[in-house]
């Protein structure tokens, strides 16, 4: 700690502070630009200028608080005469090629040049030549720009190279001729891309979906939480009326520091796309409207006329820890045990820490190596991605991959595509086990892409072995990270939505199925199946898209989508979230535990609860892991397990295309265009 | 300064032969080996003069993949440096000095020269010609000056310089330095 | 003035061959090991005593420059980086000494490795000198071949690599930092200070930056003792140092000459004097076109070193003696400066990026005589508006320049807005 005084205040604050920070502590603004505590310093905004004085006396010329650090005894003043005449001088020389286009400018109601010019300047310039007009470039079918109203402040250029760790995005020309592009305008590839949009304290870099759309403040917001991936981003949706109108970040430092995916910014149009507003059933081979009433009836009718064990149930990605509870409560009270949430045929199983992502996010900051194992991480985790490429940036940070050789943004040291490799770092038989030798805090990724097939509890137990052998796991660091791609999966795990001794996994299932030899299919939003329609099997689909799960159904019920209900997630590091509702289900559809509760009552089982509240109380009480208000804990290290050679094992593809992960994503013309986009840019 | 744009026309073959890869292979042995980076200036000042003189975007291209360096970031220093012409500038690529001390010894005269000689700024005209005007060049005490391809033509005024721009039309030799026989920059007295 | 055995570049001007063979008739790698010997804190400490300072422009002490590198080995390269990037407006010595004196300044860059325990030495040599780059390359090849520079240099047991680079047209790159950026190949764009380059320069190593006219008086300072330089020009500006005379004097010339010699002595007796003879004259930028102007008054006495010109509020910077008769359309001159800083400015400070060329088109309006009179006062305003709001110098140097001209010629100025209504009135009546 020091003692610094500010405005003649005293404070104590912490060592290594930048100035500003320490003022924002202090609660004294002083006005930045290109200032952004997530990327480097770039100070060149010039906006930040105050007065200091230490022993040696006062500073020569105004110091940029925002590069210079706190030191004991240090005076700073925010509001002299000469931090006065820089200020009002730095805005006059922004304001002075700017636009005075706020009117038609859709960062209007929350531009930081607007705020700070009534704040610290004298709101215009008395530049009266003819400003500077910028050629707008082209960054894809998410990023709008006015380049005439961009100030230069690089924080576009910072996040391209720091975060997204493309290097998409610079500056070319000098002087007063600088201009923020890509190279010739090529669209953005990065997954982040659109963080860009918020980072821009101006104007010049818009969202291109939501362009004119609405003003800042017609919004209603809603803080919650993403489901595009298994890392539960935290964001706000902002809505009007029945629709979401655009998706923005919210600071979370555990999770998502202030970023999300450009699939979690734009995948809000995917909701007014192939919705399901009404329960449908299917007569002569064709889905017609019905009443919630005669659905309800005929559900009740086929499950009862089913023998019990060839009913089944599988969990999609997005659905509620609830709806699965609910679910898994109705199956118990059929007399059926299968059921399984790991419809991409994953074989996880055992007690959580063999498969959460143990060392959570924050470990990866305090981690000294990494070993990624069939996981294209950048595709199934983009943001997870970023923080190793932040660590990467080190050059004693050694990053091993086995598995997929993609382009994560970052230098690895690609070992190979044989998950056997596994088997030879064991046994001290690999060039990496020397890196690995050195590491004190390293962290293994296990991609669901590694735990498919018959072999695969064999093939985490190897991984186990491997963990102890080296430091992935000792006394006091537990590196052994299973990654979830999937939002639902970690809570539907949880309360044991698959089967355990008997029962059908997907597997059989879907083998089952497609032999004729079940009854009834309950799908609850799973739609990443890859099935044909039958007629001996009676498909019931609840969920909000017309996707493939509707499709081969033979009774649909509508249900809401996350963000029109309430409802409890796990995510990969096992963390529990709630995402809030901020608008209401379409149509008819009901909310997802509701329509169990309704079918269970329509059959006149006792389910134990009938509401959501006593749904919750019941889950948590049954599960206290799910207990969103406990205290996030580490868990303990996973057990060694008894393991044979491999045999034929192999690694799969979790995601083939990025932007069509879920039946959202594929409904949404937002993303489909920029899928479409690179493909185009790809063949020219 | 206008932004420096790619030229339109990129009709031009351009790759790295062996021969080529020699060379800038040498330029990085000048730089830590894992910094291949600082070698950029060079390695686009290189590819500027095996396509004649200007950069065309498959010189950029080339030289980012000869570092390793993402695309834009060679964009940047194409265009950020001024002596890297994107746009053709002929065989004879005459930079006129327009800085204060030239332009008090008459640099004017000198752009007048090339105007009447060359023709429009930037144009390249039909015997290889093109002028533009620079900042300082470093030679203030032999103003006013100019730079030809490589070699400075000092202590000029209206006449020397459409000397020198016809002897070059005509394919004669022309000295290079002082046009008023001085060594370097020591005193001289003229008549 | 100074005794011709007192000059150190005797070769100034290229008479005799820049090579090993004749660079050493003139004295130059005589006996360098002995210096080399003496060790660091010696060779550093007769730096400093001579009372050397910078000749980049700022004047800061050469020798203590030095000091602030790591005492101790850190593990890392140590370097010195030598800055020929010569570009300021009105300067054109480190060229003479590139192209006629090379192994001056390679000699000096093997003693001040030395003295600062660097290891490697780049010269980042402006990319207009192509022909001098030739040279000093064919220069450093001779002192490699010679065992001068590189392992074991000049059997001295140390190892000095020279490297040499160049750039590609940005008098940015000048400013040390920007100079270091461009060398790891980025843009030339000044860096934050702290660090400075002593503790993080080149490639986050320690470094220091020199120019060529500073490292390359240090060989003939150690040889002939620093109470000999610090024996010519006066206390605390010692030394010789070249001037460049440029503008409206009869024989526009480089010359070494004494610190603190008269600005008038300089000008006629070097220069030819004054076109029309000293009445004529009207105004000196007596340092390179960042410093501001001196009207003649001013010229009749003042000294040519660092102190003499701080105190007329101007400055001796790289010593450019940029000299305008009475001929002259000073506004137009001062806006043809804005204009260079303009073209110049580097692009990442806002106050240097967008206030460079509104300076500008204020000056061309000046000049035409367009303006208003207040528009001066909004003119100057500005121009405090920039000055000391940026990261690097360059922003003090678009505006010193127009405060210059406007502290001593403000009635040019408010003449010329005069003449201007007059006209249009003429015209329209
Ligand atoms: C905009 C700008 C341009 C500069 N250009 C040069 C230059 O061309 N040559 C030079 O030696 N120093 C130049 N300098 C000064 C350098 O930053 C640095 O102070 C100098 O190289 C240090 O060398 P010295 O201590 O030997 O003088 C420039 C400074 C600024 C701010
Ligand atoms: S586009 Fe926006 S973020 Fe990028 S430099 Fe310009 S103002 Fe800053
Ligand atoms: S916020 Fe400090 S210079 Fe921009």
């Amino acid at each position: 700690m020091v003692n610094i005084k500010i405005d003649d205040k005293d404070y104590e604050v912490e060592d290594g502070l930048a100035i500003i920070q320490a003022c924002e502590i202090a609660g004294v603004e002083v006005p930045r630009f290109c200032y952004h505590e997530k990327l480097s310093i770039a100070g060149n905004c010039r906006m930040c200028l105050v007065d200091v004085e230490d022993s040696r006396g006062l500073s020569p010329k105004p110091v940029a608080s925002c590069a210079m650090q706190v030191s004991e005894g240090l005076k700073i003043f925010t509001k002299s005469e000469r931090v006065k005449n820089a200020q009002e001088g730095a805005l006059e020389f922004l304001l002075m090629n700017h636009p005075l286009d706020c009117p038609i400018c859709d960062q209007g109601g929350e531009c930081d040049l607007q705020d700070q010019s009534m704040a610290f300047g004298y709101g215009s310039s008395r530049f009266d030549g003819d400003k500077r007009a910028v050629e707008s470039k082209d960054m894809g079918p998410f990023i709008k720009t006015e380049m005439t109203r961009c100030i230069h402040c690089t924080r576009c250029v910072r996040f391209s190279s720091e975060i997204s760790g493309n290097d998409e995005i610079g500056s070319i020309g000098r002087g007063h001729d600088m201009e923020i592009t890509t190279y010739l305008n090529q669209a953005v590839e990065s997954e982040l891309s659109g963080n860009v949009i918020d980072l821009c304290p101006v104007g010049a870099l818009t969202s291109k979906p939501y362009a004119f759309s609405a003003r800042p403040w017609e919004l209603n917001k809603t803080e919650t939480i993403d489901i595009m991936d298994a890392m539960g981003s935290n964001i706000r949706i902002d809505s009007k009326g029945l629709r979401v109108m655009r998706v923005l970040p919210r600071l979370n430092e555990d999770i998502n520091e202030e970023w999300i995916t450009d699939k979690t910014r734009f995948f809000w149009d995917g909701l007014n796309n192939q919705r399901i507003d009404k329960p449908y059933k299917r007569v002569d081979g064709i889905l017609k409207p019905t009443s919630w009433k005669s659905a309800l009836e005929l559900a009740k009718e086929k499950i009862s006329n089913s023998k019990s064990e060839k009913i089944s149930a599988l969990s999609g990605d997005l659905v509620d820890i609830e709806s699965v509870y609910a679910l898994k409560k109705l199956m118990k009270n059929i007399g059926s045990d299968n059921f399984d949430c790991r419809q991409d045929g994953s074989r996880i199983s055992g007690p959580p820490e063999r498969w959460l992502f143990n060392s959570t996010f924050n470990g990866v900051e305090d981690s000294d190596g990494c070993l990624i194992i069939g996981s294209d991480i950048r595709k199934e985790a983009p943001l997870l991605n970023s923080r190793l490429l932040r660590k990467s940036r080190d050059d004693e940070y050694k990053i091993g991959v086995i598995g997929f050789n993609n382009d994560l943004t970052f230098d690895f040291n690609f070992l190979g595509e044989n998950p056997s490799i596994v088997e030879d770092i064991l046994i001290g038989n690999n060039n990496f086990c020397n890196d690995l030798s050195s590491m004190k805090k390293p962290l293994m990724i296990l991609g669901q892409g590694a735990l498919i097939g018959k072999d695969a509890q064999n093939f985490q137990n190897i991984c186990i072995e491997l963990a102890y052998k080296f430091n992935f796991i000792n006394n006091d660091w537990n590196g052994f990270n299973v990654l979830h791609s999937a939002a639902s999966r970690a809570g539907a795990m949880s309360i044991g939505f698959f089967p355990s001794g008997k029962g059908m996994i997907t597997e059989e299932i879907i083998s089952n199925y497609n032999n004729k030899k079940l009854d009834l299919l309950y799908l609850l939003g799973a739609d990443e199946l890859n099935i044909e329609r039958n007629d001996d099997c009676f498909v019931i689909y609840q969920g909000h898209h017309g996707d493939t799960g509707a499709q081969i159904a033979d009774l649909v019920f509508p249900a809401a989508a996350f963000c029109e209900q309430n409802g409890l997630y796990m995510n990969t590091e096992g963390r529990v979230q709630e995402s809030i509702r901020s608008t209401f289900p379409l149509g008819e559809a009901k909310e997802n535990w509701e329509i169990i509760y309704l079918l269970a009552k329509e059959m006149s089982f006792d389910i134990g609860f009938s509401n959501l509240n006593e749904l919750r109380d019941q889950l948590i009480e049954e599960f206290p892991i799910i207990n969103p208000y406990r205290e996030f804990e580490t868990l303990p290290s996973p057990k060694k397990d008894e393991f044979n050679k491999l045999n034929g094992h192999q690694f799969k593809r979790i995601i083939d295309n990025y932007w069509q992960t879920n039946s959202i994503t594929r409904a949404s013309s937002n993303l489909s265009k920029r899928n479409n986009y690179i493909k185009e840019e790809n063949n020219r | 300064m206008t932004v420096r744009r790619l030229a339109d026309n990129q009709d031009i073959k351009f790759k790295f032969d062996n021969q080529d890869l020699k060379f800038l292979n040498s330029l990085l042995e000048n730089y830590p080996k894992d910094k291949k980076q600082s070698a950029v200036v060079p390695s686009l000042f290189y590819a500027q003069r095996k396509a004649g003189g200007w950069l065309p975007e498959k010189a950029i291209l080339a030289v980012s993949d000869f570092l390793d360096m993402p695309k834009i970031r060679v964009l940047e220093i194409a265009t950020f440096y001024s002596m890297f012409n994107l746009q053709p500038s002929g065989d004879h690529f005459v930079q006129v000095c327009g800085t204060t001390p030239c332009w008090l010894r008459g640099a004017e005269n000198i752009k007048k020269a090339c105007k009447d000689y060359i023709g429009q700024e930037r144009e390249v005209s039909k015997d290889g010609l093109c002028w533009i005007e620079v900042e300082c060049l470093g030679a203030c005490v032999n103003a006013p000056m100019i730079q030809i391809n490589d070699d400075y033509y000092e202590d000029l005024d209206y006449e020397s310089t459409v000397k020198i721009l016809k002897d070059i039309k005509n394919k004669k030799n022309i000295i290079k330095g002082s046009q008023i026989g001085r060594k370097s920059s020591e005193p001289l007295e003229r008549d | 003035m100074l005794d011709s055995k007192d000059r150190i570049f005797d070769n100034l001007y290229g008479f005799e061959p820049w090579n090993l063979a004749s660079a050493k008739l003139r004295g130059d790698w005589d006996n360098t090991k002995d210096i080399l010997l003496k060790g660091r804190e010696k060779i550093t400490e007769e730096v400093i005593s001579s009372g050397l300072r910078g000749r980049g422009g700022a004047g800061f002490s050469t020798g203590v420059k030095w000091t602030f590198m790591p005492k101790e080995p850190t593990g890392k390269t140590h370097y010195l980086v030598v800055n020929a990037d010569e570009s300021e407006p009105g300067t054109c010595k480190d060229r003479e000494i590139l192209r006629n004196e090379p192994h001056k300044l390679l000699e000096g860059c093997v003693i001040a490795c030395a003295a600062m325990g660097a290891q490697v030495c780049y010269i980042y040599i402006r990319g207009e000198f192509i022909n001098e780059r030739y040279i000093l390359e064919s220069a450093l090849k001779e002192a490699y071949d010679d065992g001068l520079v590189g392992k074991n240099a000049c059997g001295s047991g140390l190892d000095i690599e020279i490297f040499i680079h160049h750039g590609a047209g940005a008098y940015i790159c000048g400013e040390e930092t920007a100079l270091l950026e461009s060398l790891e190949g980025k843009k030339g764009m000044p860096r934050l200070k702290p660090p400075f380059p002593a503790a993080a320069g080149l490639y986050g190593c320690p470094t220091t930056v020199n120019n060529v006219e500073s490292i390359a008086v240090v060989p003939t300072i150690l040889r002939r003792g620093s109470s000999w330089f610090s024996g010519i020009g006066r206390e605390n500006n010692t030394g010789t140092k070249i001037f460049c005379i440029s503008g409206h004097v009869n024989t526009p010339c480089n010359i070494e000459e004494e610190m603190g010699i008269p600005l008038k002595d300089l000008i006629e007796k070097h220069a030819g004097g004054v076109i029309g003879g000293w009445d004529n004259l009207l105004a000196v930028i007596p340092g390179g076109s960042s410093v501001p102007m001196i009207p003649k008054d001013i010229c009749d006495e003042v000294l040519m070193d660092f102190d003499s010109l701080q105190a007329v509020k101007s400055g001796l910077g790289t010593a450019a003696v940029i000299v305008m008769d009475k001929s002259t359309d000073l506004i137009k001159a001062i806006s043809r400066i804005s204009y260079f800083y303009k073209h110049e400015s580097c692009g990442q400070c806002t106050p240097c990026r967008e206030g460079t060329g509104w300076l500008w088109e204020m000056m061309e309006k000046m000049a035409r005589g367009e303006a208003k009179k207040d528009d001066i006062d909004t003119l100057l305003s500005l121009t405090k508006r920039i000055e000391g709001h940026t990261i690097c110098a360059l922003g003090d140097a678009a505006a010193w320049p127009i405060q210059g001209l406007i502290r001593h010629f403000r009635h040019h100025i408010e003449d010329r807005i005069d003449q201007y209504q007059k006209e249009s009135n003429q015209n329209y009546g």
